[in-house]
């Protein structure tokens, strides 16, 4: 379902993930508070998650929904039990996302997002904002907390003939749903993936607690490359949280940690593709 | 967004966090005006800029009177302060505060933040106070406490106290920590600051704690919730490239280097200075466009690119998704038109629409590099700058 269906924005993207491959089969509803009753791209607008979710059996959430009220649209997809929910605003106060992870603290709901492109399963389905069009089916797990570096990864993946698996946008935000770790053991776990791209960035820990993971628990492959090796400290770059703050965050200690783990680590962003063809050797 | 340590003074002590009592002057009439009116001596004269380190940098002076105080105030009011956190130029100090002194028996830190890994907000006090807490951490970690605060339940008054026992302030004031740090929390959370550090607070020789510094940092996403806090925005410190690009929704950063990158989305904005620097180049700013740029974005972002008497090549990396190659195409073109373009232009476009895009670009009469990967673009840009 995509909440906030009757916006500009959810109305554009649902369209276009209607479009790509089984869309059709798979968006089945929205929500619009006033709006139910609706119909949008011929796709049926409800008052409130409960309702779509009990009327169409959806399990699955992509919210579109302006910064000031995102989190209330995040907080009614929780407390409805949906399984996996996909939050693409981008600008969503810290502070609404601390007290939402700690609302999900016995959630079963998986979150993705804030501020992320959102999820694709090339040749199957798209959940979000991503160009359907550049991804190929193939056995590359794609995990990265940018927009369109991603969209660069999956070009170069694509151009040196390897398709990918699925491929998750995790979100540039400090406080957040799913992260680097999580969507690692994921893949490390579906049949369907042979090997990982991780695209991290300066800022916090997560590459480095993700590193740690790998180190002990990864059986494929990873190719991973970190932006921002050259941002000054203290300095946000873009996202809320890429910023080297007091001695953490910064692309070396990442580096370090990720190469230590066994990853092979490319310098130039260019690279990717080509280690990664090489890494599997074939294609 | 930061603000003044005299503005983090005002909202500390509406939440009754007990503050050196002192004026802020923006002249030598307003100090001699007004600083007669603070009691002393001492009293302390302090520059307010936005920069840490305010005290290394002859930003802090403590006089015994008020003809010193004058004396400070004519040479701080106007001088460029430099320090670790300004640019090599300084910053102009354009308002004091005058306060009073006050009797310091000891100094501790106390700091509330977002910690990353826990998700949550967290509480940090040591009895190591004045210096920079980050040294601390690295040299004597056991000297920092760190509590985590339940986001809904707020602080544990059992908790604050064994905290405040750990940055040895004496038994008979612990009622009087515990009530502070409760008051500071709440300044934080409900102004949606990202950041709240009093260093130091102070225990005085009567055994009262006082800010006798505060540094506010505040979530930008949350200001449209925050008037109040919004209001206090001081444009005369930020990097007037910087408030102009957000005026028009880009997000510009200025670095050192020579090489102007315009690129859409913040990580590939990232990976481009980085693929720069990869191939022997310097970038010269962070220039993120946004997803949805218009002709009046990218020709805005060639001026402000342009303003920099340092660059001499652009490169424009796009990964057209959302955004079409061919809207990007145009806006290159109508920017070309308007701004006097002088230097070399690299462009590589990718994605949606890109074919059109390239013919808009090739029938145009502007003089463009074209690059079909980043590595090209990148070893194009460098070799056109240098």
């Amino acid at each position: 379902m995509t909440q906030g269906i009757t916006g500009r924005t959810g109305q554009f993207h649902t369209a276009n993930c209607l479009a790509y491959a089984f869309g059709r089969d798979c968006f089945v509803a929205g929500v619009t508070p006033g709006r139910g009753g609706e119909f949008i791209e011929d796709v049926p607008v409800f008052e409130t998650v409960v309702e779509a979710r009990d009327q169409t059996g959806c399990d699955v959430s992509v919210i579109y929904v302006p910064p000031p009220f995102a989190a209330a649209a995040m907080i009614e997809a929780i407390d409805a039990e949906i399984g996996l929910v996909i939050c693409i605003t981008e600008g969503v106060p810290v502070k609404d996302m601390i007290q939402i992870r700690h609302r999900m603290t016995d959630s079963t709901t998986v979150l993705i997002g804030p501020n992320c492109p959102g999820v694709i399963t090339p040749e199957e389905v798209k959940i979000g904002i991503m160009p359907g069009y550049i991804h190929r089916s193939g056995p590359v797990g794609v995990v990265s907390r940018s927009g369109t570096l991603t969209y660069e990864v999956v070009g170069q993946l694509s151009s040196v003939g390897l398709g990918q698996s699925t491929c998750v946008g995790i979100g540039g935000d400090p406080v957040n749903g799913m992260k680097h770790l999580d969507i690692m053991a994921l893949f490390n776990a579906d049949p369907a993936t042979e090997a990982v791209v991780m695209c991290g960035e300066i800022g916090g820990t997560d590459e480095e607690a993700c590193a740690a993971w790998i180190k002990t628990h990864m059986t494929k492959p990873v190719v991973a490359f970190i932006a921002g090796a050259t941002a000054p400290p203290g300095k946000r770059m873009g996202h809320a949280g890429a910023i080297i703050a007091g001695g953490t965050g910064s692309a070396e200690d990442k580096i370090k940690a990720l190469e230590d783990a066994g990853v092979a680590v490319v310098r130039s962003p260019a690279e990717i593709g080509t280690r990664m063809r090489d890494l599997l050797g074939h294609a | 967004m930061k603000i003044h340590e005299y503005q983090g003074k005002e909202i500390l002590g509406r939440y009754g966090v007990s503050v050196p009592l002192g004026v802020v002057c923006r002249s030598i009439e307003e100090v001699n005006l007004l600083a007669p009116t603070v009691m002393g001596p001492p009293w302390v004269v302090k520059a307010q800029i936005h920069a840490g380190g305010r005290g290394k940098g002859g930003g802090v002076k403590v006089v015994s009177s008020l003809e010193d105080v004058h004396q400070a105030a004519e040479e701080m009011l106007g001088m460029m302060l430099v320090t670790h956190q300004t640019t090599p130029d300084g910053q102009q100090v354009r308002r004091l505060l005058i306060e009073e002194g006050v009797a310091i028996h000891s100094e501790m830190y106390f700091g509330v933040v977002i910690d990353r890994v826990s998700q949550r907000v967290v509480i940090i006090g040591s009895a190591q106070g004045g210096m920079d807490i980050e040294s601390v951490a690295a040299s004597t970690p056991e000297h920092i406490h760190r509590l985590s605060v339940d986001p809904v339940a707020g602080v544990d008054e059992a908790a604050l106290a064994l905290l405040a026992e750990q940055m040895g302030i004496p038994s008979d004031s612990q009622r009087e920590a515990v009530g502070l740090f409760s008051s500071v929390y709440q300044a934080f959370w409900e102004t949606d600051a990202s950041l709240v550090e009093i260093n130091p607070l102070i225990l005085t020789e009567d055994q009262r704690l006082v800010a006798l510094d505060a540094k506010f940092n505040f979530d930008d996403s949350a200001l449209f919730r925050q008037p109040d806090i919004a209001a206090l925005r001081d444009f005369d410190e930020e990097n007037q490239d910087e408030v102009d690009a957000s005026a028009h929704g880009l997000n510009y950063i200025a670095l050192d280097g020579s090489i102007g990158c315009l690129v859409n989305g913040a990580g590939l904005a990232m990976a481009t200075m980085d693929i720069i620097k990869f191939y022997g180049g310097e970038p010269a700013n962070f220039l993120d466009v946004g997803g949805g740029a218009t002709t009046e974005q990218v020709t805005e972002a060639f001026k402000l690119m342009l303003r920099n008497e340092s660059l001499r090549a652009i490169l424009v990396n796009i990964f057209g998704g959302i955004m079409r190659c061919d809207v990007v195409a145009e806006g290159l073109v109508s920017a070309a038109q308007e701004v006097n373009l002088d230097v070399p232009l690299v462009v590589r476009l990718e994605g949606t629409n890109v074919e059109r895009g390239r013919e808009i670009l090739a029938e145009s009469n502007i003089e463009i590099i074209p690059a079909a990967t980043m590595a090209e673009a990148a070893e194009k840009v460098v070799a056109a700058a240098s």
